[in-house]
């Protein structure tokens, strides 16, 4: 009975929803503008006041009172050797913890505890990180305060970033997979090790290069357990010495001592290296993703 | 000859068993060291709520938990010492809800255009910017709040010092920005389609459905948006510590403030006998509001993905 459906009318928008629409479309476009803004702002204003004040001769000395200058290698190997020592660590153990996570572990209360720690360890601000590292690692096991202690601390706190990257590229690793190498007689360790840890490579990096960002940019939880010393020494030796990262150094050029121009520099600096990251991480996880899907196919 | 053909299935079959044997070993060796890395996360943070709770207490017991807490003044290196942690209490809570108030509704629109209404390149353009203020590290939004911030708001607010409760706030409010706009983005882009599309086909426009309809659907994960902010910007140190002017007052929004995280950051050094007992005792006020804080976020967040 078509007639008694009436002609559908469409009724032109009432003043008020129009005026809602029209300011809500705006207030997005501002909002997301203000982003960028923002973003384009902090940044040029860095690498304003920031690179003309990289020169070669504060890349490669160290500070000295007797001439007067400053110098940030000491702080750039500081930064690199405990990116190094802190990854050596935890890279083992995260992975290692997710492994047990996706393929072992068949208790699920124990998974659940386990789960509810890393989510944990994400959410303890840096500063506590710090003062339990500074009472555990220096004090208790007597490390002093010295870029181990330093990494001991970053460990806890970097833990759950490569727990779950992994953990998600794990799981993405087809069950047939398992399942082919287990069924051609392959024990459990050997498939994983053949198997499973090939195809999800690109979490793990992912993880590592994220895992980086968040070494280099750590401030607080380095202050007490890495210490200030602006001291340039080898790798093994750096590690029982306390040092400063590029983050510190800033912190102390700036509010200890006045020095501005010093602290922009290394301000473009960490802002190269977070933009390098940020690159890798995406660049990486795809090129990676891509290659191991090209590998499975 | 023989001897040698004869040999060599006994050899194969002695081999294989041990093999078998140690592979076996192996096995259960591999498995117990997993176990180990898998249990590590569970003992780190036993370790740090031990050490929080067993450093932290003495000194509460010794002021008594009604001054330490509720206590209006700080006065650690004074002869007659005073250890009152309400104005960093206040000044925690008040700067986290400031920072929340500036934060949240620029970040959540921002999700929205992200999650909705941008044009795509746009959208892949905006995406790795927000990522990449994520990944700035705080003593540098500490650096500019310093030395552009808070000449700003000592010329514009006519103070004699710029380094306030409204500085920390708006740093706070930029470091917040991007995990509000991702998570809430995550959120807003799990709405399912027929939400939306049932919406438009009643008669609704696009804004009142993204706004009436989209964002009521993904309130559980904006909530754990907001929640997580909230736990970032109570925990930050270093910035605010640079902008906050780190004077023990009661916070008002022009003095000059010391919030839970920056007292500790900025006597831990110097301290000693019972004053460096209270900082750890701040340090486990600090613990708990985070570990409440991370409880209301798992539950959130398991609410998210029951609904």
């Amino acid at each position: 009975m078509p007639e008694h459906y009436a002609p559908v009318k469409m009724e032109p928008l009432s003043g008020r929803r129009k005026v809602f629409n029209r300011s809500l479309h705006v207030l997005l476009y501002l909002c997301a503008a203000f982003t960028c803004i923002l973003l384009v702002g902090i940044i040029g204003y860095i690498f304003y006041r920031g690179l003309p004040n990289i020169t070669w001769k504060l890349l490669s000395t160290k500070p000295s009172y007797l001439s007067d200058s400053i110098g940030i290698l000491p702080n750039l190997m500081s930064t690199l050797y405990l990116v190094v020592f802190t990854l050596l660590i935890v890279l083992p153990l995260g992975v290692g913890a997710a492994i047990y996570l996706t393929e072992y572990a068949k208790n699920r209360r124990l998974v659940a505890v386990i789960e509810f720690a890393t989510e944990t360890l994400t959410g303890i601000p840096s500063i506590l990180f710090g003062l339990v590292g500074m009472l555990f690692f220096c004090q208790f096991c007597s490390l002093g305060t010295s870029l181990r202690a330093g990494a001991f601390t970053l460990v806890m706190m970097i833990l759950p970033t490569i727990v779950r990257t992994t953990q998600e590229s794990l799981k993405a690793v087809p069950q047939s997979y398992r399942e082919g190498a287990l069924g051609l007689g392959s024990g459990k360790w050997h498939m994983i090790r053949t198997v499973v840890l090939p195809c999800s490579t690109d979490g793990i990096v992912t993880g590592c290069i994220l895992a980086v960002g968040r070494i280099v940019g750590e401030s607080a939880a380095l202050l007490f357990t890495a210490g200030l010393a602006h001291s340039l020494s080898g790798f093994f030796q750096a590690l029982s010495t306390p040092g400063a990262t590029l983050t510190v150094a800033l912190y102390v050029y700036v509010t200890e001592r006045g020095e501005t121009d010093v602290g922009f520099a290394i301000a473009a600096i960490l802002m190269i290296l977070t933009l390098l990251i940020n690159l890798a991480a995406g660049l990486i996880g795809r090129w990676l993703g891509k290659a191991s899907h090209g590998r499975s196919a | 000859m023989s001897m040698n053909i004869l040999s060599i299935p006994t050899h194969f079959k002695g081999s294989f068993g041990r093999q078998k044997h140690v592979r076996k070993a192996l096995e259960r060796v591999m498995h117990g060291i997993f176990f180990f890395f898998g249990i590590v996360a569970v003992g780190f943070v036993l370790l740090i709520s031990a050490y929080l709770i067993f450093s932290g207490l003495p000194a509460i017991r010794e002021i008594g938990l009604r001054n330490f807490l509720f206590g209006t003044v700080w006065k650690s290196t004074a002869a007659q010492p005073e250890f009152g942690i309400l104005p960093f209490l206040l000044t925690s809570v008040y700067g986290t809800a400031g920072a929340m108030l500036v934060g949240v509704p620029v970040g959540f629109m921002t999700a929205m255009f992200l999650s909705k209404v941008a044009p795509r390149p746009l959208a892949a353009i905006v995406r790795p910017a927000v990522d990449l203020l994520a990944g700035i590290p705080s003593v540098v939004y500490g650096l500019i709040g310093m030395i552009v911030l808070v000449p700003t708001i000592r010329s514009v607010f006519d103070l004699s010092d710029g380094a306030c409760l409204l500085a920390a706030i708006l740093v706070l409010a930029i470091m917040i920005l991007p995990s509000i706009v991702s998570v809430s983005e995550t959120a807003l882009n799990a709405v399912p389609k027929e939400y939306e599309d049932a919406s438009l086909a009643l008669g609704a426009t696009e804004i009142e459905t993204y706004f009436r309809v989209s964002a009521p659907a993904a309130k559980s994960g904006i909530a754990a948006a907001i929640v997580l902010g909230i736990g970032r910007a109570i925990g930050e140190a270093m910035a605010i510590l640079m902008v906050a002017g780190n004077v023990a007052n009661m916070p008002t929004l022009f003095s000059s403030v010391t919030f839970l995280t920056t007292a500790i950051a900025k006597e831990m050094s110097y301290s000693s006998g019972l004053q460096r007992q209270a900082l750890f005792s701040i340090a486990l006020v600090l613990f708990l509001f985070i570990m409440l804080i991370n409880i209301g976020l798992n539950l959130l967040l398991k609410r998210g993905k029951e609904g």
